[in-house]
């Protein structure tokens, strides 16, 4: 996995509570057997007419906002079903960061696998940061001092879990972490099918 | 005295393999639940990395989304989704993980045969790459859903790095109102909670309804728990639950029954458990229910009408209600009952086993599907629409013009050939109401079974007691 340390880019606005996965990226694009290649359908109905003619008024669409890199949205976003097709879809467009108040918590997860920053900051806060983006002002997400930077060098603080920015700081891979401690596994499993034995065949 | 603890954190601290300072756990996990959709790319990852498949003996694999529900014997039209399904086989072959396949007449929707199976079992914790694993909480296990990464995880380790979920209690109480049915409770609580009410919790559903409800009506309620943000629901084991898994394939074998039901009898949080946020229903206050908007959460009683956008005062709600009413068609004063519809999808993981289809076909029973109403009827697994043809309910429903199809999610997400076409207005059983969610441009009403079926014989949005 890549590591993320600071970004700085164009920030696009989606002022828009409760983006579904669906929205994200519809299920006709879950057929692949690959994690790449679904930039080209993220956001693809409000991104596309029927005809797979571009919207111009969707904001992925201007261009001001095709090369974004960072998506400041709104409340409860990523709600809906566990596809990790939506991250990837994001990530396969060039967007490496979420800001919103609130995620659903299955999107939030599903982001740190792929080295996507989703920062959870008050409402207010993402308030000034959505009219920085509609401003087309750049953005600069600093993960080693939890800060996000306005063009005028104004810094918001967010919070995060410790672990999780370890890992995302350094690109670290989950299975390999947890494999350093395979006897603990084991050991766990020889307990269990001790006082359980109708969970082991 | 230990301090008292909630059902969630029994589990939960049954299954720390390890903890780490600052509080992420290595969870183990019992039983995970594999479907063709969200595990080709987790495979893949375990195969290049050269890792090996810890637990294929806790395994269960079948194809659901992509299958088509009409006629099998032609096999699957759709390349793309013939390649997933292809892929689910190859790589179950390949790791020797158990499948049922498309003709295997246990195929179904992997959360109906879950429990179908008997696998699915009190205490347990269980996985599986699709957010509606919260059915299985029904059964006391603390289930839930996850994404392509972790199910990789599940592969190789049989775990996964979690941090504890915090705990939430919803207490449903009284007696539930004729026509009145699970489903209308897990929609009245989302209509209450919001979609995102029940975020970073496990839900823990108690009061006298819950414990009234068959394992069915459980696992409805269960299974729509991701549509409040939860990720997970819990529902405390009793016999109920007990009879439901005795006998079923993969339940405890008979030798070790009495052990497992003993210990399965511990799991119920402990008088004076302590829960971070408390909900409380009347059951007396829930009519049946229907959803008006293009989110779970917007949804009201059918004795209802749409709502005004204009009588909200907060500036992003409002809007989010106009661009829904918008896509939805609706305008703001409609009476519900007023509300046409195209078609009626009953099935899916969220009400398509057995007393689902009994509820539909005594509604359907002597009636006729309206003229121009297109009617489906998609068994929630192979063995569901076995004991429906056995008790008669597939001549019910086709005498009165319903279309009954072979098993899999079909129009819950349309992946398959099911879908709907720009416009058009269905009555679903299902769980989601998203735009787009059964086609683009397609209309969803989520309502109950009995609810869909009522709708379905008048052409409109209808209040079943109103049938009876």
């Amino acid at each position: 996995m890549k590591a993320f340390t600071v970004l700085k880019g164009v920030a696009a606005p989606l002022p828009v509570p409760n983006i579904d996965t669906d929205k994200i990226i519809p299920k006709q694009y879950l057929k692949t057997i690959q994690r790449t290649g679904l930039g080209q359908y993220l956001f693809d109905e409000i991104r596309f007419t029927p005809d797979r003619k571009e919207r111009p008024d969707f904001v992925l669409n201007k261009p001001a906002y095709r090369q974004a890199s960072i998506l400041v949205a709104g409340e409860n976003f990523g709600c809906g079903s566990s596809r990790e097709h939506a991250p990837w879809a994001l990530l396969d467009f060039g967007i490496h960061c979420v800001i919103a108040p609130s995620y659903a918590d299955i999107f939030y997860n599903n982001c740190f696998k792929n080295g996507i920053l989703p920062v959870i900051m008050p409402k207010d806060k993402v308030d000034i940061l959505m009219k920085d983006a509609e401003a087309g002002k750049p953005l600069t997400v600093d993960l080693p001092r939890q800060k996000v930077l306005r063009d005028n060098g104004e810094a918001f603080s967010f919070e995060i879990d410790g672990f999780r920015k370890h890992c995302l700081v350094n690109g670290l891979d989950d299975i390999g972490l947890t494999l350093e401690h395979e006897p603990d596994i084991t050991a766990f499993e020889k307990q269990q099918k001790g006082s359980q034995s109708w969970l082991y065949k | 005295m230990s301090k008292p603890r909630t059902m969630f954190e029994k589990i939960w601290d049954s299954h720390v393999v390890r903890k780490n300072d600052d509080g992420t756990c290595i969870l183990y996990i019992d039983r995970h639940l594999v479907h063709e959709v969200t595990s080709p790319q987790a495979f893949e990852g375990l195969r290049l990395a050269g890792r090996r498949m810890r637990r294929p003996d806790a395994t269960l694999a079948v194809a659901d989304h992509n299958v088509p529900t009409a006629d099998r014997a032609t096999g699957i039209h759709d390349s793309e989704s013939l390649l997933q399904v292809e892929t689910l086989t190859s790589n179950c072959k390949e790791f020797g993980v158990t499948l049922f396949d498309m003709h295997d007449k246990r195929q179904g929707i992997v959360h109906v045969i879950g429990p179908e199976q008997g696998m699915t079992q009190p205490g347990m914790t269980i996985v599986c790459g699709d957010s509606h694993t919260s059915t299985h909480g029904a059964f006391g296990a603390l289930a839930f859903g996850i994404g392509t990464s972790e199910v990789e995880h599940v592969l190789a380790t049989q775990t996964l790095m979690q941090k504890p979920a915090r705990n939430m209690r919803i207490t449903v109480e009284g007696a539930l109102p004729l026509g009145v049915t699970a489903k209308d409770v897990i929609l009245a609580i989302i209509g209450k909670i919001g979609t995102a009410g029940g975020t970073g919790y496990v839900v823990e559903f108690a009061g006298s309804v819950i414990r009234g409800l068959s394992m069915e009506g459980r696992m409805t309620v269960c299974n729509m728990t991701i549509e409040a943000g939860a990720r997970a629901g819990l529902i405390a084991p009793d016999d109920t639950t007990f009879n439901y898994i005795k006998g079923r394939p993969m339940a405890p074998p008979e030798k070790d029954w009495d052990k497992a039901v003993a210990y399965w009898r511990t799991l119920a949080s402990d008088p004076g458990a302590t829960y971070d946020k408390e909900v409380t229903l009347n059951a007396a206050d829930i009519a049946p229910q229907v959803t008006w908007g293009t989110s779970p959460e917007t949804v009201a009683p059918i004795t209802g009408y749409v709502p005004d956008p204009d009588k909200v005062a907060e500036p992003a709600r409002k809007t989010a209600m106009k661009h829904a009413l918008e896509y939805m068609g609706l305008a703001p004063g409609t009476k519900l009952t007023d509300i046409r519809i195209d078609k009626v999808f009953i099935g899916s993981c969220t009400n398509g086993r057995i007393e689902d289809l009994r509820a539909a076909a005594a509604v359907a029973k002597g009636r006729k599907v309206a003229a121009g109403v297109y009617a489906m009827i998609v068994p929630g697994s192979g063995l569901v629409k076995a004991q429906a043809e056995q008790e008669g309910l597939d001549k019910i429903f086709k005498t009165a013009g319903f279309d009954w199809r072979e098993p899999g999610c079909s129009m819950c997400l349309a992946m398959n050939a099911d879908k709907l076409e720009p416009g058009e207005r269905c009555a679903a059983t299902s769980n989601r109401n998203f735009e787009g969610r059964q086609g683009r441009g397609g209309r969803t009403h989520l309502m109950s079974p009995a609810m869909a079926a009522a709708a379905a014989i008048t052409g409109k949005l209808t209040d079943v007691r109103e049938l009876a």
